[in-house]
């Protein structure tokens, strides 16, 4: 015990000058020839199986007896999710794409040992089908920014000294020893910074109503609560670069004079909750948190709280409810959160993207951020590129990049040969934006009047293959389940909207329903209590307003044309193209196909249910979906 | 007061609290603010949250039972039905819903019978929806006993499930 106590003092940080010699001399322990291998240990390549390769490599590096030559190191989420397992090797930032196990004894044989590249991981850029060796020629990396980002591949999330050697935690120094509590929110102010997690209200703005509240007792809050789906950008800066996100909140509490905060955290992300949980605590025997935060007198707590499932509680009033553990309805609009809060207390809440971007402004100045970006939006913003395109993953963009690049650019265009047909973006309370808009510079502002938004961050590509009214019957589904039904225009307006286009997309549609549509939108923007239903009619309102026709085409000539929408397709076999392989056959689980080998197949429209099962195996493009 | 006098239903209930789950609730114990927090704790220790426990957590807490009941049905997370051996979790995010997600739920829901949120008579396997996993670029992705399988189709996910008895 008293072995630990003392352990434990040692650790701790007891000022700026004990912090800035504890960081040198993790950095002279360092040597920045010395080899490390990282690897990426973000959810995704997680789920391809990193973890076995980390282990691999630890095995690998023991019975080679490299431990003193060689560094291990399992980082954050470098992005490119759809390559995972990834590796680089540094210092010279080879990157290895798809790693397997079995690849590990090549590596340490060949690059780490033998400073030699292995060809058949690198990889290949399909546009010139080039293979590319150093991770920043990705073309999916070349074209970013990573300011916020990129330290995640760097840093280990749960060393803390990681962190503090990549300059960690010395905008808290600044602060704590320099800077009055009104000229950081200046600061903020002058940088231009909006909030990330949706609105894009300006940060400084909320700060600044906070500093001003008068109370004994003020929270800061940080809202990890990303609920938007296609979006997970808040939970890989949470995993991979928590401190980042702390440091933001210990600013944020010191500006406005709170002695508590929260972070409230999806469930669903057990690993961020766990490299959050590791950072609060590693900060806290730094003395980073907690009691006479660097000697400063100021002191500060944080606690995590983990989200029940509910979309809506990443609106503010409706987490602030679930945090005092009520069920997370919001409240009306006209009480500020940052002067009425939790408990009724002024409450500084943030996203977490927005949370990671203080200490960079801290550190570099407004002038510095608000050089990046447009007139309206400055600084970067971290995009999930998803859905139909060939890469899939996590970008860091200066706001004001066209969609086109975004796309085409970095996400290197859809695959399969298929065309582009829309990118959904902001969430189920953004739109679909459609080919023509492919040049707009993507910021706040030019979203909006797109009729779509930000939102956290999710991009959603869509192929010619996609049904626009399905994917408006899909965000109001998902609206209507997560509709908290305090308000009525919101709880019934949702559920008549889904109403309507489930029958549309069952061929049952009337004209008369577009007006109706129309008009439900205009009450539901007027009359709902929070941003949940203000915008809940975004989608369906993007998607009449650039492709009619297609609602047109499901209500009049009965027809859907992507051939999503069940009850307007049948399946058929081309006899003419059918083999005979027997594998629709197989597939179908209501034994609707019938056929000898090598004999064309007979499909009866009586027992089929139409779930693609044959069009999805059919090598031969037999099966035909009209 | 003595809730489950006035709460005849919990009475015949079958006492599913044990050691472990009581001194957690006594841990905490006045703390009104987290009994989402509590109800995680156990809903992990059960899988599903047992009456007979509520009842206790809200006489600890002191907060009313309709309460703890408006709490465990508003949020997604709480489950008053025990669930099968095995959760499969198939994420209908919108990347997933547009690479065919929702086909993945209908397989199931022919290969074995339940809807989501339903569990097998058998108690094989329980079926959950979530909205977003956040391994959007691995989709459609699904998630058993919390191993996540990724890029799955009704072929794979029919050889995955097989594998768990």
């Amino acid at each position: 015990m008293v072995e630990q106590v003392r352990k434990l003092l040692e650790k701790r940080v007891e000022s700026v000058a004990e912090l800035e010699k504890l960081r040198q001399s993790i950095l002279d322990k360092k040597d920045s020839s010395r080899i490390c291998i990282s690897v990426c240990g973000g959810t995704a390549c997680r789920a391809s199986g990193a973890e076995a390769v980390v282990e691999a490599f630890v095995d690998e590096i023991e019975r080679r007896e490299l431990q003193v030559q060689v560094e291990m190191k399992e980082t954050g989420c470098h992005g490119f999710c759809e390559r995972g397992p990834l590796v680089v090797i540094e210092p010279k930032k080879i990157f290895y794409q798809q790693v397997k196990p079995e690849d590990v004894a090549e590596i340490i044989a060949e690059t780490v040992m033998g400073d030699r590249v292995v060809e058949r991981l690198l990889y290949v850029d399909p546009a010139s089908g080039e293979k590319i060796t150093y991770e920043s020629d990705v073309p999916f990396y070349k074209r970013q920014t990573r300011t916020i980002f990129g330290a995640n591949g760097e840093i280990d999330p749960t060393n803390i000294e990681d962190y503090i050697a990549s300059g960690g935690y010395s905008a808290l120094s600044k602060v704590l020893t320099g800077m009055k509590p009104q000229e950081v929110v200046d600061e903020i102010k002058k940088s231009g910074l909006r909030g990330r997690g949706g609105g894009g209200f300006p940060t400084g703005r909320k700060w600044q109503s906070c500093l001003d509240a008068k109370a004994d007792i003020k929270y800061t809050i940080c809202n990890a609560d990303e609920g938007d789906p296609g979006a997970y950008q808040d939970r890989s800066l949470l995993e991979g670069n928590p401190h980042s996100v702390l440091e933001g909140m210990i600013i944020g509490a010191f500006t406005i004079g709170s002695h508590q905060g929260y972070i409230y955290v999806r469930n669903e992300y057990p690993l961020a909750v766990e490299h959050a949980r590791i950072a609060i605590e590693q900060a806290m025997d730094y003395g980073l948190l907690g009691e006479n935060i660097l000697g400063s007198g100021f002191d500060l707590k944080v606690t995590i709280n983990k989200g029940g499932g509910a979309f809506v509680c990443g609106e503010s009033s409706a987490l602030m409810a679930s945090l005092e553990g009520k069920i997370g309805e919001p409240k009306a609009k006209y009480v500020h959160m940052s002067e009425k809060g939790l408990w009724d207390s002024p409450s500084l809440l943030n996203n977490v993207k927005t949370w990671a971007n203080v200490p960079l402004i801290i550190n570099k100045g407004a002038d510095w951020f608000s050089k990046i970006g447009t007139t309206g939006s400055k600084g970067t913003m971290i995009f999930s590129l998803v859905g139909n395109i060939n890469n899939t993953g996590l970008v860091e963009v200066p706001m004001g990049i066209t969609l086109r690049e975004m796309i085409f650019d970095i996400g290197g265009g859809i695959p399969n040969g298929k065309k582009f047909k829309a990118v959904q973006t902001g969430g189920p309370s953004g739109g679909c934006i459609p080919e023509q808009f492919l040049d707009t510079p993507v910021d706040f502002d030019e979203l909006t009047k797109l009729g779509s938004m930000m939102g956290s961050g999710g991009m959603i590509v869509m192929d010619e293959d996609t049904c626009m009214v399905d994917v408006a019957k899909y965000f109001v589904e998902f609206l209507k389940g997560e509709s908290c039904g305090k308000c009525t225009p919101c709880r019934e307006g949702i559920n008549r909207m889904s109403e309507i286009l489930s029958r549309i997309t069952q061929g049952k549609g009337k004209r008369e329903d577009l007006d109706t549509l129309e008009d439900l939108a205009g009450i539901l923007s007027a009359g709902a209590l929070c941003a949940l239903g203000q915008t809940a009619a975004n989608p369906v309102m993007s998607t009449l307003r650039y492709f009619r026709d297609e609602y047109l085409a499901h209500i009049e000539q009965k027809k859907c044309p992507a051939g999503v929408c069940r009850e307007l397709i049948r399946y058929s076999i081309d006899p003419d193209k059918c083999e005979g392989c027997l594998r629709c056959l197989r597939a179908c689980p209501t034994g609707a196909i019938t056929g000898e080998k090598r004999e064309p197949h007979i499909l009866n429209q009586g027992l089929c249910i139409k779930c693609g099962a044959c069009y999805d195996v059919c090598k031969f493009n037999a099966v035909i979906r009209q | 007061m003595d809730l489950t006098l006035d709460f005849p239903k919990v009475k015949a209930i079958v006492e599913s609290s044990t050691e472990k789950v009581d001194s957690l609730i006594d841990s905490y114990a006045g703390n009104k603010e987290q009994l989402i927090s509590l109800l995680q704790d156990i809903q992990a220790e059960f899988n599903y949250l047992p009456q007979d426990v509520l009842v206790k957590v809200s006489q600890k807490l002191d907060i009313p039972l309709s309460q703890v009941f408006s709490v465990v049905t508003f949020f997604r997370a709480f489950t008053l039905q025990p669930r099968g051996r095995h959760l499969v979790t198939v994420c209908l995010g919108t990347a997933c819903h547009v690479k065919g997600g929702s086909r993945l739920v209908e397989k199931i829901e022919r290969d074995y019978g339940i809807k989501p949120g339903g569990t097998t008579e058998d108690m094989r396997f329980s079926l959950e929806t979530v909205n977003c996993l956040g391994c959007c670029a691995l989709g459609p992705v699904v998630v058993v006993d919390g191993k996540y399988e990724s890029k799955m189709n009704p072929d794979k996910l029919d050889r995955v499930l097989r594998s768990y008895k």
